[in-house]
């Protein structure tokens, strides 16, 4: 008998959706966590509210690695349709924990696996009187038997509980009673495992945060000043703006009783992305958040707002496509759409954060530099990002006061005699000042259009005045990217190799580069967190023979905007493409690259 | 935006504004246009409202008549967006400050076929607007096209009738939930302005189908929005006064036959009976439009009206100041409020 690792484990959990193991899956995750090991959860659902297969993948690591991995140490297999698959799903050697109140068919016995069974169903229906609680009650029998198997003590997994239901005793009750129910089964038979023991590290997650992205994204939001929204619902970005809803009562309380935000579920896309052009011309702080069905029908109001010069913010949780493609599953193939989203020449400002706190970070500055540079605003995030519970540092009070940019008020109108030109380059960087309606004063009025206009909002097609007005937009996007958040480099040694990463790549690009330096091959790490580019990453690149981009689409569509930022260096970036929906983990990135060079 | 210059026998009115005041830019429309008359109303109704310019909002998508927003009131804001979204982007100009005034023209193409989703869905918002539909039956930016008003077996001007059943904005504003509805013609200065005037003190989504000919495209025999067949089978329902606070009423009808409906911002709208109908029933107003639609008439006036809905940022719970001139002090939380979180989200 081996000796088990500690706190180093990957724990596959196959279920059918709707059937509560949602649930019984963040039961077992927060208990790990609250032990205080590092720990990551992966959701990987079906587009269906119930009855299909869905998987989840808990990941206990020491070490702090919380990409998904894509060796699975144990198995839970609690759903008999997809059995026969999640059975080879696992390494040699590993566990199968699977409901024995049925024998389990011959055909999915392995010699190199392990299999330990808890008679989930005899034990729910002896146990739990009221029929319809049964099938929803079982899954907590597996957490039991994991926390029995692993070394979860019982006492963590109540607390969890308690925090979870808050004030639903009888919610706690009949769950605890399962997941004990589950323990004790193992104890009685005396089933052990030697893979791995989960031992509790005192202040191990101390000061830690565990959320989804996309409640961060809903939070960033507030704390930016965010006060219109305007959304369709769509996986994988629904949850942020039902956050919001939940949060604004709280958070945004005027003292009169009324509401010190507006928030309206519009009719479809079209109307989200023009209802956030039409407040953010008022002079609000407007958002929507998506995915690429609904960017693509935003199409048209976002280049509205960038010809208009309006601020808007646009956080796209990015999903499987093309067309409704996989709803449930990740990547990052709206890259393009985001960077030149619209008809015509254009180019806009996309933000990407890579972490819970960098969600927020990037949520509320959203709001700054669609105001500052008045124009629309992308937050790029993915179904990875927004929707897996993952654990952090916690989230940092923004450091900046709200800037609003260059909005004349009447004082500001009077000082300068009333003469206001809405799109004259009157600093020098691009960004031309702007008026709200309900400003009192006569002088104060434009009529904005997306159609040519000259310095005075007029209409115009004049040809020199259009190609003036073109060339200004670039140069305002020029002067933002001097702005945009610059790219983290690590390591930096500067030589052989480096790697690009973004957004959800971040986390396990990390662990491939700890793997490629154990394996003798170490490489610099390019973490970029915003479009367009600025120059460190020309330098990042400049000084590596060969630069290998991690992107989770299948046309490299990152690497087509560097290649195209930097022509003379394109011939270096290599894209390491990951597309087949489930979130990158380090070993295929450390595949690809070896792979490839 | 410069003041125009003012002579001193120039009638003002209640905020001291001559009427000029309530002028744009000189229209590029064709001559003739029943859009340009439209416009002509719209600056006496405010005017004669005494509307502060400053208060207003000017939204339109794309068409000829999305062009009109840049013909009257230049002290005003406005926005030419896209096609068929203005009625969004009325609600997010709404969303951010409720207090001003929007005044948004569209099109029957704007509103009836590439914006009828939004249309429908800002109406039974009951977004606060005064919301003008140039219902002329044809695309004329585009040269020609039937639009979804068209009626059934209208011809075009260089080709076959229409097959498809025609969209009636007003029908389908009542529908829908409108708490205003007005059908109208653009050559009726004395029904259109006051009933402007009244829209535009509505609480509430008042919408006015105001059939307005295209000359150039659709005013040829065998069309029934040529100027000569509107003329000719317009039903006018009622004559229309409206009354601001300001002014004493003057009563010239005979008692009993008037309707007089109390705006809920200001001012009274007084309906002078000449047909049947009284618009504050919603049942009434449907069986008029399904009967004229049948007699292929134009019933014109007010069709529907409710002042007792509240409106969109009524339910919307919007506070006093506007969310747009909101600052950092309303919006951001405090760092107490995120360090809360933060123990919230620990475990």
């Amino acid at each position: 008998m081996s000796q088990p690792a500690i706190n180093d484990i990957n724990i596959g959990i196959a279920t059918e959706n709707g059937s509560g193991s949602a649930s019984a899956n963040s039961i077992l995750f927060k208990s790990i966590f609250k032990m205080g090991i590092p720990c990551s959860g992966k959701n990987m659902f079906p587009s269906n509210i119930q009855g299909l297969p869905t998987w989840y993948q808990v990941r206990a690591s020491e070490e702090g690695y919380l990409g998904r991995k894509d060796v699975i140490d144990v198995m839970v297999i609690f759903n008999d349709v997809t059995a026969h698959l999640d059975v080879d799903k696992v390494r040699a050697g590993g566990l199968i924990i699977y409901d024995d109140s049925t024998p389990l068919p011959q055909g999915l016995i392995r010699d190199s696996l392990k299999y330990i069974g808890v008679p989930a169903w005899n034990l729910v229906r002896e146990h739990i009187k009221v029929t319809q609680l049964r099938a929803k009650q079982r899954n907590m029998v597996y957490v039991g038997a994991i926390a029995k198997l692993f070394g979860i003590p019982l006492q963590i997994v109540a607390e969890v509980l308690k925090d979870t239901f808050s004030n639903k005793q009888a919610v706690i009750d009949s769950n605890y009673q399962c997941i004990e129910l589950g323990y004790k089964h193992i104890e009685s038979t005396g089933a052990t495992q030697d893979l791995c023991q989960l031992e509790a590290i005192p202040d191990g997650n101390k000061g830690k945060i565990m959320t989804e992205g996309n409640v961060v994204a809903a939070l960033g939001a507030i704390f930016g000043g965010c006060s219109v929204v305007a959304w369709y619902p769509i996986t994988p970005s629904s949850s942020l703006v039902e956050e919001m809803i939940a949060r604004v009562p709280d958070l945004r309380k005027d003292p009169s009783g009324k509401n010190r935000y507006a928030i309206v579920q519009a009719e479809d896309e079209l109307a989200s992305a023009a209802m956030v052009v039409g407040a953010g011309f008022s002079g609000a702080r407007a958002m929507t958040a998506t995915s690429g069905p609904g960017l693509s029908l935003m199409q048209e109001g976002i280049g509205l707002g960038y010809f208009v010069e309006v601020p808007s913010v646009y956080f796209v949780i990015q999903r499987g496509g093309p067309s409704t493609g996989l709803p449930t599953r990740t990547q990052q193939a709206d890259i393009t759409m985001m960077h030149q989203g619209s008809h015509g020449d254009t180019r806009h400002l996309v933000l990407i954060p890579h972490d819970n706190p960098s969600v927020f970070e990037m949520a509320w500055k959203a709001f700054d530099y669609a105001d500052r540079f008045q124009c629309p605003v992308f937050v790029m995030m993915d179904l990875d990002l927004g929707m897996n519970l993952s654990i952090s540092g916690p989230l940092q009070y923004p450091d900046k006061p709200m800037d609003r940019g260059k909005v004349l008020s009447r004082e500001d109108l009077e000082a300068q005699g009333g003469k206001f030109k809405r799109y004259l380059d009157v600093d020098g960087d691009g960004i031309p000042y702007r008026t709200l309606p309900g400003t009192d004063h006569p002088g104060a009025a434009y009529f904005a259009r997306g159609s040519g206009h000259n310095v005075d909002a007029s209409y115009s097609e004049d040809n020199r005045v259009y190609k003036a007005l073109l060339d200004r937009l670039r140069k305002k996007y020029e002067t933002a990217r001097q702005f945009v958040p610059p790219p983290v480099i690590q390591n930096g040694a500067k030589t052989g190799d480096g790697v690009i990463s973004f957004g959800s790549s971040f986390i396990p690009a990390c662990e491939a580069l700890d793997r490629m330096k154990k394996a003798g091959r170490p490489m610099d790490h390019l973490l970029l967190r915003a479009l367009p580019v600025n120059g460190e990453v020309r330098d990042f690149i400049s000084k590596h023979e060969q630069v290998f981009l991690v992107e989770q689409n299948r046309d490299g569509q990152m690497t087509q905007i560097l290649r195209d930022e930097f022509p003379e260096y394109a011939a270096r970036i290599h894209p390491v493409l990951i597309y087949d929906g489930l979130p990158a983990t380090a070993g295929a990135i450390v595949q690809l690259i070896q792979e490839g060079h | 935006m410069s003041e125009p210059a003012r002579q001193i026998q120039d009638p003002v009115n209640r905020i001291h504004l001559i009427k000029k005041d309530y002028e744009g830019a000189n229209s590029t429309l064709c001559k003739g246009c029943g859009h340009d008359a439209i416009t002509a109303s719209i600056i006496t109704a405010a005017y004669e409202a005494s509307l502060d310019p400053k208060r207003v909002i000017k939204l339109s998508g794309i068409g000829c008549s999305a062009k009109t927003t840049n013909y009257f009131m230049n002290q005003s804001f406005g926005f030419n967006g896209i096609h068929g979204r203005m009625a969004a982007m009325a609600t997010g100009t709404t969303m951010a400050n409720h207090t001003l005034i929007p005044i948004g023209v569209s099109g029957d193409g704007d509103t009836a076929s590439i914006g009828l989703g939004n249309f429908a869905h800002m109406v039974r918002r009951n977004l606060r607007i005064c919301y003008i539909v140039e219902d002329n039956g044809v695309y004329g930016l585009t040269k020609g096209q039937f639009s979804a008003t068209a009626d059934r077996g209208s011809r075009q001007k260089k080709g076959g009738a229409n097959p498809w059943e025609a969209i009636d904005i007003a029908e389908l504003a009542i529908m829908m939930g409108a708490t205003f509805v007005a059908r109208s013609f653009s050559g009726d200065r004395k029904q259109l302005a006051p009933l402007l005037e009244a829209a535009l003190n509505h609480k509430g989504t008042a919408v006015l189908d105001v059939l307005s000919p295209c000359v150039t495209f659709n005013d040829h025999e065998g069309s029934t929005k040529s100027l000569k067949n509107i003329r000719a089978n317009r039903d006018v329902l009622h004559d229309i006064d409206f009354i601001p606070d300001f002014d004493q009423v003057t009563a010239d009808y005979p008692e009993g036959t008037d309707i007089h409906v109390r705006m809920h911002n200001a001012g009274t709208i007084t309906l002078h009976k000449i047909k049947d109908h009284d618009p504050r029933d919603r049942l009434a107003a449907l069986q008029l439009l399904e009967r004229t639609r049948v007699e292929n008439k134009f019933a014109t006036g007010l069709l529907y009206i409710n002042e007792d809905m509240p409106d969109f940022a009524e339910v919307e719970q919007l506070p006093d100041v506007p969310l747009a001139f909101m600052g950092e002090e309303e919006l951001r939380p405090s760092r107490q409020a995120l360090d809360a979180i933060n123990a919230s989200l620990m475990l």
